[in-house]
């Protein structure tokens, strides 16, 4: 759809500057009735620059005049960018995050920044920062997008439009989400794509993704946001292969990671990724059973006590001084600061960073943080041991389908972190991994994880190609 | 592991959050369970194993010494009222 609507841009088949005017449209309709937008950048101005280059013949750029979103934790010039949280209220950066120069450089229209749980805090998009309004799932307005990239994905669900969206993913907030809403998306190997421009959670695992409608349109710009950047010195210095490849699974081994369908797992999600397991043998992959005890049992409590850790240093520097939120100065340096996080975080970033500050703390920090990158080490390994003996593994994206706001209320904070049991140890060990629906259970859409060895993406991407969405 | 209400205190004020008394003691009771929980990555054997701090190779990078374009001091001070000439404004130390 991409593609085709791309080359007639450029071709002058379509206005552009009408295009984009409608799209707003539709996307501030979507928007007053499910919550997906935080702001919205400078759209006609754009429509209005592309189309003047369609007249002189100087169109060009593979995302020409496709509208894109932008999760709330990445960097747009002159468009207020506060990860969802009231402590960053009012900051227009004065830059671009690489990816978005990127895309730019490619045509794109920034559409405008999408909603998130406060810097990427949850699994359900319900911890939305102080007054900001939670996303609602496009399916059932009662249940939940899930996050942490909640309003990316309702978005791209809904969006009639050409559109392709930037996620984020620390422990799954690119995967999650996109499995409850049924869409596609697409996390990278970590350091496969520049960091330059993103708000941090935790810098050792977080990785700008994509999220679109179909593979290919994921996939498209992933491709264009991949490579090293000196901006970002954990970027990684490796070949980029071409993302716009067909589907093959023929002589594929996939690991079925035992632990991921075994208890805890609601029946009709592992059904119906068993089931799309079997369509990919059908088509000549092999399967192999795969345990990763340490990965499934110790992966949450080795993620929430490293995240936050992370998180609890990159968010020190909100302090309500240089930009975002703030107040008159009354009180020394430590009242000051103290008070405005205090006032500005909400509940769970205040309960990641007491966490992690924990986690930390002389005293405590053998216990728990030192003992956490240890254990960490040993889910590393446990992967990589797993891709001597096959290609790719799959698992449920998430063990349950979108649960309703009143669920959610109930669930305790360990519940609440639990969301993410399949999906935080392919993100600690930095692994590429793409969720495709797979069909319906409970009447919601299912995902089906494909996870790759490091910087793999191509070879995730051809094993989700090769599963037919309509069969 | 006792996570009493001083603890979370303590923790707070190394963390610059200024907590109510409520949420002192909310907090107090979910840190206990969840640290309770996580207690448990003590049954997996880490002899000999070294941390990990990154899931891949990372290794320092360094660039020429050469000075290049920074932000404008006019660009950056923009984003605050709390500013005196050239200056950020902050709370007073002491």
């Amino acid at each position: 759809m991409i593609k085709k609507f791309v080359a007639d841009a450029k071709a002058g088949k379509i206005d552009l500057v009408e295009h984009a005017q409608k799209a707003l449209e539709e996307a501030e309709k979507i928007n007053e009735e499910y919550h997906y937008l935080t702001a919205y950048a400078d759209v006609i101005e754009r429509a209005k620059e592309l189309q003047e280059q369609v007249k002189n013949g100087t169109a060009k750029g593979r995302l020409f005049g496709v509208l894109i979103s932008v999760k709330d934790s990445i960097c747009v010039k002159n468009v207020e960018t506060t990860a969802s949280s009231a402590i960053l209220k009012g900051y227009k950066p004065l830059y671009n995050a690489t990816v978005i120069k990127k895309c730019l450089d490619e045509g794109a229209i920034i559409l405008g920044k999408t909603v998130i749980d406060e810097f990427g805090f949850g699994g359900f998009s319900t911890n939305v920062g102080i007054g900001y309004q939670k996303p609602l799932n496009p399916l059932d307005k009662k249940r939940a997008t899930g996050g942490s990239s909640g309003g990316a994905a309702g978005l791209t669900r809904k969006a009639t439009f050409p559109h392709i969206a930037f996620g984020e993913s620390t422990g799954g907030s690119i995967v999650n989400p996109a499995s409850f809403c049924g869409v596609v998306g697409l996390c990278p190997t970590y350091g496969r794509v520049s960091r330059y421009g993103l708000i941090d959670y935790g810098n050792s695992l977080d990785k700008i993704g994509t999220m679109g409608q179909t593979v290919d349109d994921a996939a498209l710009l992933l491709e264009i946001i991949s490579g090293k950047d000196e901006k970002d010195s954990t970027s990684a210095d490796v070949p980029v292969p071409s993302l716009d490849t067909p589907g093959a699974v023929s002589g594929i081994r996939i690991g079925i990671v035992k632990e991921a369908f075994g208890e805890g797992i609601d029946n009709n999600v592992r059904k119906k990724v068993l089931d799309a397991v079997y369509q990919l043998e059908k088509k000549g992959a092999r399967k192999i059973e795969i345990s990763l005890p340490i990965s499934m049992n110790y992966g949450v409590p080795t993620y929430f006590t490293l995240a936050p850790a992370e998180a609890s240093t990159n968010l020190a520097k909100y302090c309500g001084m240089r930009y975002g939120a703030n107040e008159p100065l009354t009180g020394t340096y430590n009242e000051y600061f103290s008070r405005v996080r205090n006032n500005n975080f909400g509940e769970e970033a205040k309960r990641r960073l007491l966490l992690g500050t924990f986690a930390r703390l002389a005293g405590y920090r053998d216990a728990f943080y030192n003992k956490a990158a240890k254990v960490r080490t040993k889910i590393i390994h446990e992967y990589k041991h797993a891709f001597e003996q096959v290609d790719v593994l799959i698992t449920p994206t998430v063990a349950i389908t979108a649960p309703t706001f009143e669920e959610i209320k109930k669930l305790t904070p360990l519940q609440n972190f639990m969301i993410d049991l399949l999906t935080v140890s392919p993100n600690l060990a930095g692994l590429p991994h793409i969720t495709i629906p797979c069909g319906e259970a409970n009447g919601m859409p299912v995902g089906m994880m494909i996870i790759g060895p490091h910087f793999a993406e191509q070879k995730i991407i051809q094993v989700a190609k090769a599963y037919d969405v309509h069969q | 592991m006792e996570i009493t209400p001083e603890v979370v205190k303590r923790v707070a004020a190394n963390a610059r959050l200024k907590l109510k008394e409520e949420e002192v003691k909310k907090f107090a009771q979910e840190m206990k369970d969840i640290l309770a929980n996580f207690a448990k990555l003590s049954e997996v054997n880490t002899d000999g194993v070294e941390p990990s701090f990154h899931p891949i190779p990372v290794k320092n990078v360094v660039r020429e010494d050469k000075p290049g374009k920074c932000l404008d001091r006019e660009e950056a001070l923009s984003l605050t009222p709390h500013r005196k000439d050239k200056y950020f404004r902050g709370p007073k130390v002491l």
